[in-house]
């Protein structure tokens, strides 16, 4: 019996807000435990929450960027559980009017186009941390609790481990270039949740779902859900049945461990939120949100090749974070060409980033500076080779690139007046080689060019040696 | 009527233990509420919109701006047990759901 497979997927994604969903605490990591809460975070009776509209509009900018409808009239519900980690023992969410539906994102898979549907943005508090101790007790820092979080849901359209693995790497791509969240799975400001059943091929209905929870890497996301699917197909094969169940993935053993057996979402006793009144997101407000949304990078992508002649592949590379894409749209603003801005992007930039283990914000390269640098190998001012060496000074230091190799004595050497001269000298002294040359022997000529890099240390430009040797030698 | 099963199991998801005694006394006043309440089904809400909120008011939000005025200490005046600015609670078996 052949199977196919439904997932879908569940994906928080922490709003880079100044502070929390409900409370003004700050959002920040790595502060002393529980030192950015206050009353309302620990769920103190008698306090009240507020909506924070900087983290709604985030919210509101993650579902335009997915080609969402905007909800106009929301309230909030909560949702309510028990957990050491969430004092209040309810989330405040969105459950029946959540931000926005119906959103799309575009993926390819060997090739082939297909559009992955969204059901639902929604946006909620997050909860706060525990630390398990091996002296028998749990120890709880709220400083997490209340930070703004949108949870993207998936329509059950991802019908492969490999196509969940592109969804993701379009929604962060997408997410990141809103600049409303720093979308990192390995800091958790990105969080992946998958469903997945099995069923035989052309039966109707879905098969029962399994969850996967807390996958931190694309590549968890992938082998965890390879594995599942492996795994159901086995106990239908047997003739079992698959259980309703949520399970971990374990990456040592690269196996899915049973966490607990599902509890029905009637246990959350979802009702509307008494403490916060409806919002109504009005056109105008959904206007500005949309005036100040950053150009997407599939957008970016299409003008780097239409307008600035860039390869396909090149784009994606430039397009895959925000920074770099940035970063290349002001080098090529600042007079480089963009051929050659992408050029030194993805090869020397991205080698040396790569080798280090650094980002771009972490190194003093400028776009100004680099720009500057390949103008100076355009206009025949340094030689490829030297640009080499003025590339390791301006990606360490704030240094500028035209003053350095001025002050280095690195400028080449151009000019056919002072050039003629010094050609006309290693000439006089090598006249066998004019001889050998003129009976065919061409090799002749790369020794002779030797010579007159040797006499400039190097600074002499090649093209324009060549040119003046080769006119010299005819007049002898 | 409202089974002692349920009762007992809403009970647990609140973390609450009780007696059996106490089941059948609460499984009896939550009945009697039920009950109360269910008068509300004989109003004829046909043409009714909804409603999740009994106060007039929308869009109360604020600025995205931080501040804490509140003190740590404060906070851990509540606290039982504590370890430095954490709060110390008893082992949590559910090790990976956090």
């Amino acid at each position: 019996m052949n199977f196919e497979t439904t997932i879908g997927l569940e994906v928080h994604v922490e709003l880079k807000t100044n502070s929390k969903m409900y409370s003004p605490t700050p959002v920040s990591y790595g502060a002393e435990p529980n030192i950015n809460t206050n009353v309302i975070d620990w769920g103190f009776p008698g306090t009240l929450p507020t909506v924070n509209k900087g983290a709604y509009s985030y919210g509101m900018m993650v579902a335009i960027a997915l080609h969402a409808d905007i909800t106009r009239h929301t309230h909030f519900d909560r949702k309510n559980y028990f957990y050491p980690d969430n004092p209040k023992a309810y989330q405040i969410t969105q459950s029946e009017t959540p931000l926005a539906t119906n959103g799309w994102i575009e993926i390819e898979v060997d090739g082939k186009k297909k559009k992955i549907g969204i059901h639902e943005l929604h946006v909620e508090e997050d909860a706060g941390k525990n630390q398990h101790e091996d002296d028998g007790y749990s120890y709880v820092d709220l400083n997490r609790q209340g930070t703004p979080l949108v949870e993207i849901v998936s329509e059950p359209d991802i019908a492969s481990p490999e196509e969940a693995y592109q969804y993701l790497e379009q929604l962060r791509q997408i997410v990141q270039f809103t600049g409303a969240s720093d979308v990192k799975m390995e800091e958790g400001s990105m969080r992946v949740d998958t469903n997945l059943s099995v069923r035989p091929i052309g039966a109707t209905g879905f098969g029962v779902k399994t969850e996967i929870k807390n996958l931190n890497s694309f590549n968890h996301v992938r082998d965890g859900l390879a594995f599942e699917q492996k795994r159901q197909v086995q106990v239908l094969m047997a003739g079992g049945q698959v259980r309703q169940e949520t399970r971990r993935w374990d990456p040592a053993k690269k196996e899915t461990i049973l966490m607990r057996v599902k509890e029905g979402a009637d246990d959350y006793r979802y009702f509307p939120e008494p403490d916060l009144p409806p919002v109504f997101v009005s056109q105008a407000w959904i206007d500005d949100v949309t005036a100040k949304l950053p150009e997407a990078p599939a957008k970016r992508r299409a003008r780097y090749i239409n307008e600035w002649g860039i390869p396909a592949y090149d784009a994606g590379v430039l397009t895959l974070t925000m920074e770099m894409a940035n970063f290349f749209e002001a080098t090529v603003a600042a007079g480089a060409d963009p051929k050659q801005a992408s050029n030194w992007l993805m090869g020397e930039v991205s080698g040396y980033l790569n080798a280090e283990h650094l980002e771009l914000k972490d190194v003093a390269l400028t776009p100004a500076h680099l720009a500057e640098m390949i103008k100076l190998i355009a206009d025949g001012t340094i030689s490829s080779k030297i640009a080499k060496k003025v590339f390791q000074e301006i990606i360490k230091n704030d240094t500028d690139p035209k003053a350095w190799v001025e002050e280095k004595g690195m400028v080449q050497l151009s000019d056919p007046a002072k050039l003629t001269p010094i050609i006309d000298g290693i000439l006089d002294a090598n006249a066998q080689s004019i001889e050998d040359f003129k009976n065919g022997k061409d090799r002749a000529i790369g020794f002779l060019v030797g010579q007159i890099m040797k006499q400039t240390h190097g600074k002499a430009n090649p093209k324009v040696v060549n040119q003046i040797l080769m006119s010299e030698i005819k007049k002898r | 009527m409202i089974s002692k099963e349920s009762v007992a199991h809403v009970a647990g998801l609140a973390k609450l233990a009780f007696t059996d005694d106490e089941l059948q006394q609460y499984t009896n006043q939550l009945d009697e509420i039920l009950n109360m309440v269910a008068q509300l089904e004989t109003v004829d809400t046909t043409d009714v919109p909804v409603t999740t909120q009994s106060i007039h008011l929308e869009n109360v939000m604020r600025e995205d701006v931080a501040h804490n005025d509140t003190k740590i200490a404060d906070l851990l005046e509540n606290v039982p047990t504590k370890k430095g600015t954490l709060i110390q609670v008893p082992s949590i078996i559910d090790k990976e759901d956090d």
